[in-house]
C-alpha cells in the first residue's frame, strides 16, 4: 500500500549506517536475501506466477472444434461488453457504496462510545461486538440464512409481537439488504477494533486544548478524534472496498436457502466460479479474475489517492 | 509511527484514568452510552444466541420449538445431536474439523514463519533489489486473493497437486500483509545499535536473529499468527475451487455442502439439526482462542495503521 511506504522510507538513518560501508558490512546485507528468500519463493510460486499464468490463458480460447487459439484481448473485450460481468461490477459497486458506510459507521460510533467509556460493562461490550470476526464467513452466512429463513428464524414471532407480517428477508427485492446486513455483522466489530486502538494512539492533552474551547464532546468527537484517525480510517476503507469488489462467499452461500433471489452470476467472483467449475470456460474465467482483479486494483488505488489528504499521505 | 509502539500494555494506566475523569462524563450520557453498547451488543450476539439455543434441539425443535427460535426447546438433544454427527457418515464431520485444524495450523504458522523471516530482512538489512520487491509486495497487498484462485486451481491440476492437503496449505502460506506488519513492527522495536552491539560481541547474524530479536518480536508474532490461522480457517473459496475429495473438505465447505443438501433434498438427506450443532462446535475453537489471547491482538490489529 502506498499508504504505509510513506513512514518506512521516511525513517531517517541510524548513526550506525552514515559510517562507509566496508565490504564486511556490505556481505552482510546479503543476509537480507536469504531472510526473504522463503517468502520468495512462494510469493512467486503462488502470486506472479499464477498471475502471469492467467493472464496468459486470458489471452486464448480454447474450443473443442478449433483447440486452443491466441486471441490477445478478445477475452476482456468479451469481458467489459458482457452484461453479465458488467452487472455483476455495477451490483458489488452497488453493495461498496451501501456497505462499506454501513459498517463505517457502525464501527466508528461504537469505537468513539467505547473510547469514552472504561467501565467494566464496555470492556465487555467491546468483546461481545469483536466476537463476529472468529466466526467463519460461511457459518455467519449460514447462521442469517437459518435466521432470515421463514422457517427456523425469529423474524415472524418478533414482527407478531407488533402485531405485523414478517418480510420475506430472502426474497428478490430483500436479498440485497440482507446481505448487507450479515457483510456488516461480520465485519464491523473488526473495523471497530482497529479504529478503536488508534483512538487509544492519541495523546489525550490534545482534548484538553478544546475542552478549554469550549468543546462539547461530540464536537471533540468528530472534528478531534476523527481527523486524527483518518489513516486507521482509510485503511479500514480500504479492507472494506478490496473485500467487497470481491464479494462471494455469502451470495454463494445464501444461494442455497434464497432459491431464485441470487442467481449464479450476481457478483464477478461467482460468475468467474461458474464459469470455471459449472462450463469449463477457464481462459474466459481467467479474463474475468484478470479483469475484476485490475478494477480492485485500480479502485484501491484511485481511492487512496483520493483519501491521501485525510490520510496525511502524499 | 507512534501507534506501531503502543502495544496494549503501554499507554493504559494513568493517562486514562484522569482522561475518563476529566472528560467527567454526566449521569445522563454514561447512561446513554451505555444503553447504545447494549443494542449494539444485542445485534452482534443475538445470531450467536440463536446458534446456541438451536444446538441443542432436534430438528423437530428447530421447526416447531415449544420456546420459539430464541429459547431452548423442551427436549435437550445436545448430546443426541453431538452422537449424530459421529454417526452420520461415519463420523465424517469431524474428519472435516481435523482437516479445519490441519490447514489452519499448518498454513498459518507456515505464513507465519515466513513473514517474520521475511518483514526482518526487509527492515534490518539493506540488499540489493530491496526497494522493488517490497514495492511488489504492497502492490500485492491489494490484489484480490480470490482473483487468483481459478489460475492456482489451473497450476496446481497441471503437477497434480489438485484434491490434495497441499493445493489448500501451499497457497495459504502467501501472506504479503503478514510481511508488511512485521516490517513495520521490526523496524520499531528493534533498534539497529542493539543488532550491532550483539555482532560486536560476536554473534552471528543468525544466532542475533534468534536471541535477541525474536524474543522483541512476539506481540507483532501472535497478531500475525492469528490473522493467517483466521484467514485460513475462513477460507471457503479456495478449498471449495481445489478439493473435491469429501475426506479433504474443511468444515466450512462441508458444512456448507449439507446445507445446500439439505435444501435441495429429501427428508432423508435433512440434516438440519447436524448442521447447526456442527456449526456451533466449529465456531468455539477461534472465540476460545480470540478471548484467551485479548492481550495481545486488541493492540496487534492496528498495526496497520500508521499515523
Amino acid at each position: 500500500m502506498a499508504t504505509t511506504i510513506a513512514p518506512v522510507t521516511a525513517r531517517p538513518p541510524s548513526p550506525t549506517r552514515k559510517t562507509r560501508p566496508d565490504l564486511k558490512d556490505r556481505r552482510r546485507q546479503r543476509w537480507g536475501w536469504l531472510f526473504v528468500a522463503p517468502f520468495a519463493v512462494v510469493f512467486l510460486a503462488f502470486l506472479i506466477l499464477p498471475l502471469l499464468y492467467a493472464f496468459q490463458m486470458s489471452l486464448m480460447t480454447s474450443t473443442l472444434a478449433t483447440g486452443t487459439n491466441f486471441v490477445w484481448f478478445d477475452n476482456y473485450a468479451k469481458a467489459f461488453t458482457d452484461p453479465i460481468f458488467l452487472g455483476g461490477l455495477l451490483r458489488v459497486g452497488r453493495f461498496a457504496l451501501i456497505m462499506i458506510p454501513a459498517q463505517m459507521l457502525v464501527a466508528l460510533a461504537a469505537a468513539l462510545v467505547l473510547d469514552n467509556l472504561s467501565t467494566w460493562a464496555s470492556k465487555f461490550s467491546r468483546l461481545l461486538i469483536f466476537v463476529p470476526y472468529a466466526i467463519p464467513v460461511v457459518i455467519g452466512a449460514l447462521m442469517w440464512g437459518f435466521l432470515y429463513s421463514p422457517r427456523f428464524g425469529p423474524a415472524g414471532d418478533l414482527f407478531g409481537l407488533l402485531g405485523l407480517d414478517s418480510p420475506d428477508f430472502l426474497a428478490q427485492s430483500s436479498i440485497f439488504a440482507s446481505l448487507v446486513n450479515i457483510v456488516t455483522w461480520q465485519w464491523a466489530g473488526y473495523y471497530m477494533i482497529i479504529i478503536y486502538a488508534a483512538l487509544r494512539g492519541i495523546d489525550p492533552g490534545i482534548y484538553e486544548a478544546a475542552v478549554l474551547d469550549g468543546a462539547s464532546s461530540l464536537q471533540i468527537a468528530l472534528r478531534v478524534k476523527v481527523p486524527m484517525i483518518a489513516s486507521s480510517m482509510v485503511m479500514v476503507l480500504i479492507f472494506a472496498l478490496i473485500g467487497t469488489l470481491q464479494f462471494f462467499t455469502e451470495p454463494q452461500v445464501l444461494r442455497a436457502v434464497a432459491q431464485g433471489a441470487i442467481p449464479v452470476s450476481y457478483t464477478p467472483n461467482m460468475y468467474a466460479y461458474s464459469l470455471a467449475f459449472s462450463y469449463s470456460q477457464f481462459n474466459y474465467a481467467s479474463a474475468i479474475s484478470f479483469a475484476l482483479g485490475i478494477v480492485v486494483f485500480i479502485g484501491s488505488y484511485f481511492f487512496l489517492f483520493l483519501t491521501r489528504k485525510q490520510s496525511g499521505l502524499k | 509511527m507512534a501507534l506501531v509502539t503502543s502495544t496494549p500494555a503501554a499507554p493504559d494506566g494513568d493517562v486514562r484514568r484522569t482522561r475518563a475523569v476529566r472528560a467527567g462524563r454526566t449521569g445522563g450520557r454514561r447512561i446513554g452510552s451505555h444503553i447504545f453498547l447494549l443494542v449494539l451488543v444485542i445485534y452482534f450476539i443475538t445470531p450467536l444466541w440463536w446458534l446456541t439455543v438451536a444446538s441443542t434441539k432436534d430438528t423437530a425443535g428447530l421447526f416447531t420449538g415449544s420456546g420459539g427460535p430464541l429459547w431452548f426447546d423442551d427436549s435437550f438433544s445436545l448430546f443426541d445431536n453431538i452422537a449424530g454427527l459421529f454417526q452420520h457418515q461415519d463420523g465424517i464431520y469431524w474428519r472435516w474439523l481435523g482437516n479445519s485444524f490441519l490447514y489452519a495450523i499448518s498454513g498459518g504458522v507456515g505464513a507465519t514463519i515466513l513473514s517474520v523471516l521475511a518483514g526482518y530482512g526487509f527492515a534490518k538489512y539493506r540488499f540489493r533489489g530491496r526497494n522493488a520487491f517490497f514495492a511488489l509486495l504492497l502492490g500485492a497487498v491489494m490484489v484480490p486473493m480470490t482473483a487468483l484462485v481459478i489460475p492456482t486451481f489451473v497450476l496446481l491440476s497441471e503437477i497434480g497437486l489438485i484434491n490434495t492437503i497441499w493445493a489448500v496449505i501451499l497457497p495459504s502460506l502467501l501472506s504479503p500483509f503478514g510481511v508488511y506488519l512485521m516490517r513495520v513492527y521490526t523496524q520499531e522495536a528493534i533498534a539497529d545499535e542493539l543488532l550491532d552491539a550483539a555482532r560486536v560481541d560476536g554473534a552471528g547474524e543468525l544466532r542475533t536473529f534468534f536471541q535477541v530479536s525474536l524474543p522483541l518480536l512476539r506481540p507483532a508474532i501472535v497478531t500475525v499468527l492469528l490473522l493467517s490461522v483466521v484467514g485460513t480457517w475462513n477460507n471457503f473459496f479456495l478449498p471449495l475451487a481445489v478439493l473435491s475429495d469429501p475426506l479433504l473438505l474443511p468444515v466450512t465447505v462441508g458444512l456448507n455442502n449439507w446445507q445446500a443438501l439439505s435444501n435441495a433434498g429429501a427428508g432423508g438427506e435433512q440434516v438440519w439439526n447436524l448442521i447447526v450443532t456442527g456449526a456451533f462446535i466449529s465456531i468455539l475453537p477461534l472465540i476460545i482462542a480470540f478471548l484467551s489471547l485479548q492481550k495481545y491482538w486488541q493492540g496487534g490489529l492496528s498495526l496497520g495503521s500508521l499515523k
